[in-house]
């Protein structure tokens, strides 16, 4: 392939980097929500729900600000994709809302029946959001279908198609299972050992979706897998992904949590390198029709704004990545509820 | 249904219930370095229990500022993508800075403020709440340049492209500082110290006249006092010469917002009326006449041009744009009164005596929420029927593959979820008050509250 180091790659892999720190980030808080109703007592609950409680919110602003980016980087995209998936876009805005409210109100009251609806508010909207987050990345990298305006040409329920929602679930499971590798570093006695064992079961069915979703793209995703025929050298993501997975499972089991943890921020971080590889320099694939596909180039945003952005991401995310690692640090260590948390 | 009224009416009711929580939040942010910035000065554990009961109520507003924050970023790509394609070039990228420079910054530091009392020194709690505070400020400055844009666009160039026409930058500079951002920002950021300094003496307030807290709600008083007098008086500045920009970049807003509609004569200045759009009257009112002549050029006989000179497709809605502004202005007013008075009666040494003046300051938490939204609504329908002044059309900019029902349905789940988080931020709220602040001895580790 020749991958092309001008403005519009370079803002094609930074999108992507946002919204990888998004999923590796928020990942795992979503992930935590999603296991959420596999712990029983308050007292866990509550452990669960502070291990994420200081930084969920600073997580969630990768992906606002993954969308900013967007939009002033390719506004053709942004405007595409939004309108073009609305009742799923408006879903997950509304499972982000709730899931939000429930993490901060939940033990605000002491009533169980108070804490149990929003235990299942927060569980039920991580887990949706999983889900819609999922199957949009299923659907850019099936493609959708756009007419010659760029428009989205399709229904609700076109979005909805089996390899779709293949990756909708397997992003489930994947935030699961990082959730509960990052569960574990936070928590102490039995929850870690359910944490443990919640882990290995995801782990499993991880595996599974994996590999399906390797055969279904390999069989039916012809538009993915070009790159990777025409340069072979790119089959080393792959195996360093094998790797990272294989090495979150081991470490794992030979109790290095933190290790553990990495490998599975590493797994993701390949995970989205691979998908960004396979659908380079595409953006939104039309399927059928590719002539109406929009690219980085036809999407884009004029190079005088790629460049003024590109100074303002240089100038500002160094010192979002210094503070953030700064605050992540302060937080590091088991939970400890006291009367701030949540 | 028609989608685009009802975008338009998705994206009204979702702004203007989001922009109920960030002028607390950045007015009571201002308000918590002082808090904290005396304690770390004076060592007065008075100042620290202060700065740890706000910090809470911080901490719920900004929740839902967040929450209700995240669906603002989107909601240009799922129902205005037209809008988008014209824009996102300009706009987009201020958007993104906001992200980058501002919400970075506060949702980070701000988990130091509610959650690290205990883990970090009191110097970097201080410098953490200085940087939540920036950052709240920071998202006020380039959601403003953003929207200004709208209004006084500059610094691009309209280009043809293979997908359609758009607006694309040609000097950065040009395009933050166009000609409306700083009179706007000052007016917006001027407000937001009005809703969080009102907020605090609120509170305060009724704790006096319950009789609780004596000493932490006067303390209280009096700092968000002097903060609310500035800002009150500030709003003089800072919405004459946003007038006065109005006047030069956007003639057709400031004769709806005075119903002045001869083509050119001078302009009268109403305390109050209703308009008669057809009539082209202005009925029940009282008028200064040639007073908006003078505000703007100095002169009262000096004529300004009236709604007549536009086209009439070209015209805002005049009432409810005539409304909002008169409205805005007469709280404006109010609240000067409200805290000059105030402010008078601490000096004479009687502030804390009468009990009705503490009952105005009560309810004085909803004078700047009022002019806020009135001054939104004025500055948004007033620019209308434009969605970017002078170049793109409002219903030319609304999403084409959306239908009816779908926006429709949309609108019955933000009414439904708004409506929900709102009675539970009304209940947490009079819940965190009810509490009251907490002393020292009461916060031990590992206490579950």
């Amino acid at each position: 392939m020749n991958l092309v180091f001008d403005l519009n790659t370079i803002w094609f892999f930074l999108v992507g980097l946002l919204l990888t720190g998004y999923a590796i980030l928020d990942g795992f808080d979503l992930g935590i929500g999603a296991l959420h109703l596999f712990t029983r007592t308050d007292q866990n609950r509550r452990v669960m729900l502070n291990a994420i409680g200081p930084i969920w919110d600073g997580n969630e602003v990768w992906l606002v600000t993954g969308g900013g980016a967007l939009f002033a980087a390719f506004p053709e995209v942004y405007a595409t994709a939004f309108s073009g998936f609305y009742m799923a876009f408006m879903l997950l805005l509304f499972s982000l809302i709730f899931r939000a409210v429930a993490i901060d109100f939940r033990s605000k009251q002491p009533q169980s029946w108070w804490r149990k609806t929003w235990d299942f508010s927060f569980s039920v909207s991580s887990i949706l959001a999983s889900l819609l987050i999922g199957t949009a990345l299923g659907n850019i990298a099936w493609g959708v279908a756009l007419n010659k305006q760029h428009e989205y040409a399709g229904s609700f329920w076109d979005i909805l198609h089996p390899y779709a929602l293949l990756v909708g679930v397997f992003v489930v499971v994947l935030f699961m299972m990082h959730g509960a590798l990052y569960g574990i570093i936070k928590t102490e006695g039995k929850l870690q050992k359910q944490l443990g064992q919640l882990f290995r079961k995801t782990f499993i069915l991880f595996v599974i979706g994996y590999v399906l979703i390797t055969i279904a793209t390999l069989l039916f995703a012809k538009n993915l897998t070009e790159h990777f025929k025409t340069s072979p050298l790119l089959i080393i993501l792959p195996i360093l992904n094998v790797l990272t997975i294989a090495g979150a499972y081991l470490l794992h089991k030979r109790g290095k949590d933190l290790a553990a943890f990495f490998s599975s921020c590493a797994t993701i971080l390949l995970l989205m390198l691979i998908f960004g590889m396979g659908i380079y320099p595409d953006m939104l694939y039309s399927n059928p029709n590719p002539a109406n596909t929009l690219h980085i180039y036809n999407a884009a945003s004029s190079q005088k704004t790629l460049r003024i952005m590109l100074t303002i991401a240089m100038v500002g995310m160094p010192f979002v990545i210094f503070y953030t690692s700064t605050i992540f640090w302060i937080f590091r260590g088991k939970v400890k509820l006291d009367s701030h948390s949540y | 249904m028609d989608p685009l009224f009802l975008s338009r009416l998705q994206f009204a009711l979702t702004i203007a219930f989001h922009y109920l929580f960030p002028p607390i939040s950045i007015g009571l942010g201002l308000l918590l370095v002082i808090m904290e910035g005396i304690y770390l000065k004076t060592k007065n554990e008075l100042y620290h229990q202060m700065t740890r009961f706000w910090v809470k109520i911080f901490g719920l507003v900004f929740a839902l500022g967040v929450a209700t924050g995240i669906v603002m970023e989107f909601q240009f790509g799922t129902n205005w993508s037209t809008y988008s394609r014209f824009v996102g070039d300009v706009f987009g990228s201020a958007l993104a800075a906001e992200g980058i420079f501002a919400f970075f910054l506060e949702s980070g530091f701000l988990a130091i403020l509610l959650f690290g009392w205990n883990k970090v020194k009191p110097r970097t709690h201080f410098l953490s709440t200085i940087m939540v505070c920036f950052g709240a400020h920071f998202s006020a400055v380039w959601i403003i340049v953003a929207n200004s844009w709208q209004q006084t666009p500059a610094g691009h160039h309209i280009v043809n492209t293979a997908l359609g026409t758009r607006a694309e930058i040609v000097d950065f500079w040009q395009m933050l500082f166009n000609p409306s951002t700083l009179d706007r920002l000052s007016h917006a950021l001027m407000g937001a110290w009005q809703a969080g300094a009102f907020f605090v003496i609120s509170v305060s307030a009724w704790y006096l006249l319950k009789g609780k807290h004596i000493e932490f709600a006067k303390t209280g008083i009096k700092i968000a006092l002097v903060l609310a007098v500035f800002a009150s008086m500030m709003q003089l500045v800072t919405g004459h010469s946003s007038a006065v920009t109005v006047s030069e970049t956007q003639p057709a807003k400031l004769a709806a917002m005075e119903a002045h509609y001869d083509e050119y004569a001078k302009a009268d200045l109403y305390l109050f009326g209703w308009v008669k759009n057809k009539q082209q009257k202005v009925r029940f009112g009282i008028k200064m006449p040639g007073m908006l002549s003078f505000l703007v050029h100095g002169d009262t006989s000096k004529p300004v041009k009236g709604l007549n000179a536009f086209p009439e497709d070209e015209r805002p809605p005049v009432n409810i744009v005539f409304q909002a502004y008169h409205i805005m202005v007469a709280v404006g007013m109010l609240l000067i009164l409200i805290s000059v008075l105030g402010l008078i009666l601490w000096w004479r040494g009687k502030l804390f005596k009468i009990r009705w003046l503490l009952w105005v300051f009560v309810f004085s938490v909803l004078g700047p929420q009022i002019a806020n939204q009135l001054g939104w609504m004025t500055a948004e329908i007033g620019r209308q029927p434009w969605i970017v002044y002078g170049l793109l059309k409002t219903s030319n900019a609304f999403s084409p593959v959306l239908s009816g029902g779908q926006v429709l349905t949309s609108i019955i789940m933000f009414g439904f979820i708004y409506f929900l988080l709102f009675a539970l931020f009304i209940f947490l709220l009079n819940q965190k008050i009810q509490h009251g602040p907490e002393i020292e001895a009461t916060i031990e580790e590992g206490h579950i509250a």
